[in-house]
């Protein structure tokens, strides 16, 4: 039985194929504006048994190529737990949002918050951070660790911390200083809201920006406990909704 | 294009041209939401003629009652005693406020983070686009929150106001004064009418406006049953349409429009299948055309069988005692009723907890989502003891932040979503 989970982002669509319950195939491409038909590209030439979609733009898709759509809490939930049996708590990162989910001993969604109207502290704030410290986003990560504590970046919103960056850069702070700060203030956010939730350990980090070895260190550093990151993290959400696909 | 109300609306000194647009914008919006829906029960006909009319047909009714003498009285709070307005021979019309319309006006006097729907009575005023605060003759605030309170003040430069003084407990000494605003504003009301209140007149709107409540509370037991003989988008728009609707023909409708239900259910014939994840809203009031949030519960498959909320039970379940005569004894009876609304002015409020949990129970509600418009201090805050009150429960909640505007739709429908997922 071939089952697939596709996860729509803001920024990325990742596929996953489940031949019974190994992987068969994943892929990932860029989002672009008719991803509609992405999707159906991705899905051409597949003979599925069953499909789920998620992510923002699940619905869209969902309605288009009439297959079922799951939120990405149930699915990151369902992904999460496949990698991690015992996992306790998530963090998915994405291109525009984050949200962090509770579960029960048995893996079922207990709690969740995630962010509404503000992207800061999200990949795509950490992309434009890269260019304004002109380097690219993989290698911010190399960059911050490279860096000391010594400063905090003080803005959320993306547009004025953009700008407190090249007024740093201006002043001849070091980029590697500058960087270290960007990872802290985006470890922070999203440590705050895995507090709200009442997770404490056995946290999972997943989403693009789970790829940000900095980010992960500057999280574990604290809420003082150790976090997992899948090894290929971006992928958690399409493999959850393949698992869950019927 | 021309109107035939455009005279009228003229000489209410509306913005004809922005006026056009925002009920252009409402008609549209009405028919995704409202006419898009399956299974509609048919006395929901009413309701669809009742909005279809809203700034024509009711504002023409009120315009010749106004010719013939009679006052009208605004009111943004189910605070203020209708019955003494009616009493007086006046027209009571709760004045909605629950479209993002005039913010740029409002904003040049009020902070930026106000909540929607204080900026939107202001910004009804100041852009000219509503023809029931036009035609009133005085406009009742209240004290309840500080953002209302604070911004009468500068609506006062707009238009007159008068303000009712809400205590923010329930002391004996709270009830003491709130008993002595009742009698201020009867003094006030008959002042501006010219009509005095007496004990009969006074008791045959307290039976009106009781008669009122009574349909709504049988609307609201009937939403008990499953599956759901109607959404919860038609109730809240019933529930809506009470505030400005003639009451008595609004009663009768209303009523024809149960015994549709009540046969409905008898034939366990409902709006979604058994079965649907059953939702209670509470928290701040959702006014006209603020059916934002219902429309996103109701897209996501469920359905809402209550509303915990001032547009709602909070302004139906009690009633004002009927087996007293005496004027004294009536003005008793008012603001013993009044006092009993559990709104999150009050410190503390913990009925408001137990209201939500029985009626939870009652409807069935297999969870309960707590709405607080964004920058309501009172319900934002509240919504934490409740959340903690119905975890111990056993019921589940999702709070909810948000305000008029539609930009953040799509993780509202995501939160909905996997809160659906979850219960």
């Amino acid at each position: 039985m071939f089952k697939a989970g596709i996860d729509v982002g803001s920024r990325s669509i990742e596929l996953v194929v489940l031949k019974e319950r190994e992987i068969y195939l994943k892929t990932r491409q860029e989002t672009s504006f008719d991803y509609v038909s992405q999707v159906n590209n991705m899905l051409n030439g597949l003979d599925l048994d069953a499909t789920l979609v998620t992510g923002y733009g699940r619905h869209l898709v969902s309605r288009k190529l009439e297959i079922g759509h799951v939120t990405e809490i149930k699915a990151y939930a369902a992904g999460v737990r496949c990698l991690y049996p015992d996992a306790k708590a998530i963090l998915d990162i994405g291109g525009q949002d984050t949200k962090a989910i509770l579960l029960d001993e048995n893996g079922r969604v207990v709690r969740f918050e995630m962010n509404d109207r503000c992207a800061a502290g999200t990949g795509r704030f950490l992309e434009i951070m890269a260019q304004a410290l002109g380097c690219t986003v993989m290698d911010l990560a190399e960059l911050a660790l490279s860096g000391r504590h010594c400063l905090a970046i003080s803005s959320m919103c993306t547009v004025f911390a953009e700008t407190e960056v090249v007024a740093l850069m201006a002043k001849g702070t070091r980029a590697q200083d500058v960087a270290r700060a960007l990872v802290r203030s985006v470890a922070r956010r999203s440590s705050a809201m895995l507090r709200r939730i009442g997770a404490t350990d056995r946290v999972v980090f997943c989403g693009g920006v789970a790829r940000n070895t900095a980010v992960h260190k500057e999280l574990e550093d604290i809420l003082g406990t150790k976090v997992e990151v899948p090894e290929e993290p971006d992928y958690a959400g399409a493999l959850g909704a393949a698992l869950l696909a019927n | 294009m021309t109107n035939a109300y455009d005279e009228m609306w003229k000489r209410l000194d509306l913005d004809l041209t922005a006026h056009e647009g925002l009920l252009t914008v409402l008609g549209k919006f009405y028919n995704d939401i409202y006419l898009d829906q399956n299974g509609r029960p048919r006395g929901m006909e009413y309701l669809d003629f009742v909005i279809s009319e809203i700034h024509g047909l009711r504002i023409q009714e009120i315009t010749k009652a106004k010719s013939a003498g009679k006052k009208v009285f605004g009111t943004f709070c189910v605070f203020v005693p209708e019955e003494i307005i009616l009493a007086a021979d006046a027209i009571a019309i709760g004045l909605c406020s629950g479209a993002e319309v005039g913010s740029e006006h409002a904003e040049r006097y009020l902070p930026r983070n106000t909540c929607a729907l204080i900026k939107s009575f202001l910004g009804f005023r100041l852009a000219r686009l509503c023809p029931f605060t036009n035609s009133c003759d005085l406009i009742i605030g209240e004290t309840t929150c500080d953002g209302k309170k604070k911004a009468y003040e500068i609506f006062n430069d707009f238009m007159p106001i008068y303000i009712m003084e809400v205590p923010n407990t329930k002391s004996p000494a709270a009830k003491e004064l709130f008993r002595y605003e009742v009698e201020r504003f009867k003094d006030k009301v008959e002042q501006v009418t010219g009509n005095r209140i007496t004990e009969d007149r006074l008791f045959a709107a307290i039976r009106l406006v009781n008669r009122r409540r009574r349909v709504l509370n049988r609307l609201n037991a009937i939403r008990a049953a499953e599956p759901a003989p109607i959404s919860g988008r038609d109730a809240l728009l019933i529930n809506q349409v009470a505030f400005y609707d003639d009451p008595e023909r609004f009663t009768e409708n209303i009523e024809r429009l149960c015994d549709e239900l009540e046969e409905r259910v008898g034939r366990h014939e409902g709006v979604a299948p058994e079965g649907t994840k059953r939702v209670l809203i509470s928290g701040c009031p959702m006014a006209v055309p603020n059916w934002k949030l219902p429309y996103i519960i109701e897209g996501s498959g469920a359905v809402i069988v209550g509303e915990e909320s001032c547009v709602g039970q909070r302004n139906t379940r009690d009633l004002v005692d009927e087996d007293v005569r005496d004027m004294g004894d009536m003005l008793d009876a008012i603001t013993d009723r009044y006092m009993d609304i559990n709104c999150a002015v009050f410190t503390p409020n913990e009925p408001r907890l137990r209201d939500i949990e029985q009626m939870a129970r009652t409807l069935k509600a297999d969870g309960v989502i707590h709405y607080a418009l964004q920058f309501c201090q009172p319900y934002a805050i509240e919504s934490v003891k409740i959340e903690q009150g119905l975890k111990r429960a056993g019921i589940p909640l999702l709070r909810l932040e948000t305000g008029y505007s539609m930009e953040d739709i799509e993780p509202l429908k995501t939160r909905v979503e996997a809160f659906l997922e979850i219960i």
